[in-house]
């Protein structure tokens, strides 16, 4: 993972990319890219990685980056490059997870509310507005001390606070779509709001759906990364890259870069979801574009 | 006008009283005697019977949760679980600490932002603006606890300019009050910058595209004078609002920066007695922290109505 590399490409690819309406966004080719690469690093990591990350090695501990341990060890002994690799893992999985919660939920109420009636549709994106006040650190928060910290909890907590992104902006696509005229002759034709919502309004609203799954990507890896900072993210031995901060920050002043490779695989793999997102914005039509 | 603000408290009102339901039935249907839970399993059942009645756990759900609401409305929430000790005073002093961090954060974000994205948005297209644009992205990408780590590194440890943790209330030493809060607000401040900096920008660049504005122009003012004195006003109304969303960001924000700093806040608060499964302050802390974004929604929405004079005329 070359990180100064990409980070370089994207302060001369992404602003341009951004604003532009033609093809070729330069945002969704250094966002896929990270992405890919993020993904890629997280397949490898179940057939190889340098060594086992989970085991502690007293006769190599806080080692200097080698070609023996490519970003050192930590003060275990551990191997800080396959603990990243490692942590990649956890923290796509728990994306993938709360992602597909939130868009599951989010897709169906933004749809049901963007099709009904005025009052009903209306209450509903209320309801929707009162998860807001619960961002997803505190729900994770509150659910542990129900449930116990984990990762499940917080898959499923990061995944009910990004419900209210998804549901607002596919409600303002399911308006759109409502308005059109195919929409009004299906309708004309005796079509019912379900088959409406199926063949009409899903495959029209799909294009934000990607959007905003890739946006509300890089939210759920910051999430879980603060939430294994705080200790209630995938519990020890598993590495994560918000708990390898954590660990690094007791030895902050012997060994800084225990707290820089976790943080720069944090950094770009947020900004690779969320330069993905911006640059698939562009691609989609803008008249989609929900304008708040 | 009237009439919608009506409307907004009523809303207000209504949302507060279904969330405060939602917290409070999520924390009654825990498995388990939250009495049990604090005495640990080696009480007689009396002294956990004892504990449920000082407590009123064995009265009706209703009855407990109009006690519980009582408590939060009249600020005298009643005494811990755990320590027996008030948690008004307990939560009182917390929420004054964070509330330090979280202004100063707002207040550092508001610094680097506007001025950032009004350059980024004027010079869009000039090379200055493009680099403005792509630090932004990185800072966006970067968590504040992270941001919080990498301070800590160069400022306290490496420098050794400021303190790396700690926490003074101002009254006792204002000099290291200010020390102490340097690097916490810095860490949720900027990080919060990078993501305001991208909303003030297309803000001002949709105003930018206003035929006020060139009007503006034609009638001979500069382009910095016409923004100035005709776009901000217009380019401030998205602003405000990812502000005051921004707020919940920077309240949940603060409770991992108190953890990076070990600052005695409200979200040390929380994650204290998460541990110590003082499940009546998890609640407490859980639903003043939901009342305060509901609060600053609520505020928002009234300042939309004071600046934007279309708003008054409820074209709904």
């Amino acid at each position: 993972m070359s990180a100064p590399n990409t980070e370089a490409a994207v302060a001369s690819a992404a602003p341009e990319g951004r604003r532009r309406r033609r093809p070729v966004p330069g945002s969704l080719l250094v966002g896929g890219l990270i992405v890919v690469a993020v993904l890629g690093m997280a397949l490898l990591s179940f057939v190889w990685t340098p060594h086992d990350p989970t085991l502690v090695n007293p006769a190599a501990r806080l080692e200097t980056p080698s070609s023996e341990y490519w970003f050192g060890t930590d003060k275990f002994g551990r191997d800080v490059f396959s603990q990243i690799m490692m942590g990649s893992r956890t923290t796509l999985f728990v994306g993938f997870v709360a992602v597909g919660v939130a868009a599951l939920v989010g897709v169906v109420l933004g749809i049901v509310a963007g099709m009904a009636p005025g009052w009903f549709g209306e209450l509903l994106m209320r309801g929707n507005d009162l998860i807001l006040a619960f961002p997803a650190l505190l729900l994770t928060i509150m659910f542990s001390a129900v449930y116990g910290a984990g990762t499940l909890v917080a898959m499923i907590a990061i995944g009910i606070a990004s419900i209210p992104h998804f549901a607002r902006l596919i409600r303002g696509g399911t308006l759109q779509v409502m308005r059109t005229e195919y929409v009004i002759a299906a309708r004309a034709a005796g079509r019912g709001p379900f088959a409406i919502a199926l063949r009409h309004v899903l495959p029209n609203v799909s294009g934000l759906v990607i959007v905003q799954a890739s946006v509300g990507f890089a939210i759920a890896v910051l999430a879980e990364a603060a939430l294994s900072f705080l200790g209630f993210g995938t519990p020890p031995p598993t590495p994560s890259w918000g708990r390898m901060l954590q660990e690094s920050q007791e030895m902050l002043s012997i060994a800084p870069r225990l707290a820089v490779f976790p943080g720069i695989a944090i950094a770009v793999a947020v900004l690779g979801f969320n330069l993905l997102g911006d640059g698939l914005r562009d691609r989609f039509d803008p008249k989609m574009e929900d304008r708040r | 006008m009237i009439v919608r603000l009506a409307q907004r408290i009523a809303i207000l009102l209504a949302s507060l009283a279904v969330s405060s339901v939602l917290v409070f039935a999520f924390m009654a249907v825990l498995p388990g005697d939250p009495a049990r839970v604090a005495l640990g399993t080696s009480a007689s059942d009396t002294a956990v019977a004892q504990l449920r009645e000082q407590f009123g756990l064995d009265r009706p759900l209703v009855e407990q949760y109009l006690s519980w609401i009582h408590g939060l409305v009249t600020f005298d929430p009643g005494n811990s679980y755990i320590s027996h000790t008030p948690i008004g005073p307990q939560i009182s002093d917390r929420l004054q600490v964070t509330l330090w961090l979280v202004g100063t954060g707002m207040v550092i974000a508001c610094i680097v932002a506007i001025p950032m994205g009004m350059v980024m948005a004027v010079r869009h297209r000039k090379p200055s603006g493009l680099i403005l644009s792509a630090l932004s992205q990185i800072g966006v990408a970067v968590p504040a606890f992270l941001a919080g780590i990498l301070l800590i590194t160069v400022f306290a440890v490496g420098l050794g300019w400021l303190p790396a943790n700690g926490w003074t209330p101002p009254v006792e030493d204002p000099v290291l009050f200010l020390k102490q809060l340097v690097l916490p607000a810095l860490s949720l401040g900027v990080v919060q910058g990078a993501v305001l900096t991208r909303y003030v920008r297309s803000a001002v660049l949709d105003v930018l595209r206003e035929d006020y504005l060139r009007t503006a122009r034609a009638k001979g003012l500069r382009p910095t004078q016409a923004l100035l004195r005709h776009g901000l006003r217009n380019a401030a109304v998205p602003v405000v609002t990812v502000l005051a969303l921004q707020l919940a960001t920077l309240l949940v924000g603060a409770v991992v920066i108190e953890r990076v700093f070990v600052i005695p806040g409200l979200g040390s608060l929380l994650l204290d007695s998460v541990s110590n499964r003082d499940l009546i302050l998890v609640q407490d802390v859980v639903m003043i922290i939901a009342t305060a974004v509901l609060l600053v929604n609520f505020l928002v929405d009234i300042v939309y109505l004071l600046i934007d004079p279309r708003l008054r005329v409820g074209a709904s």
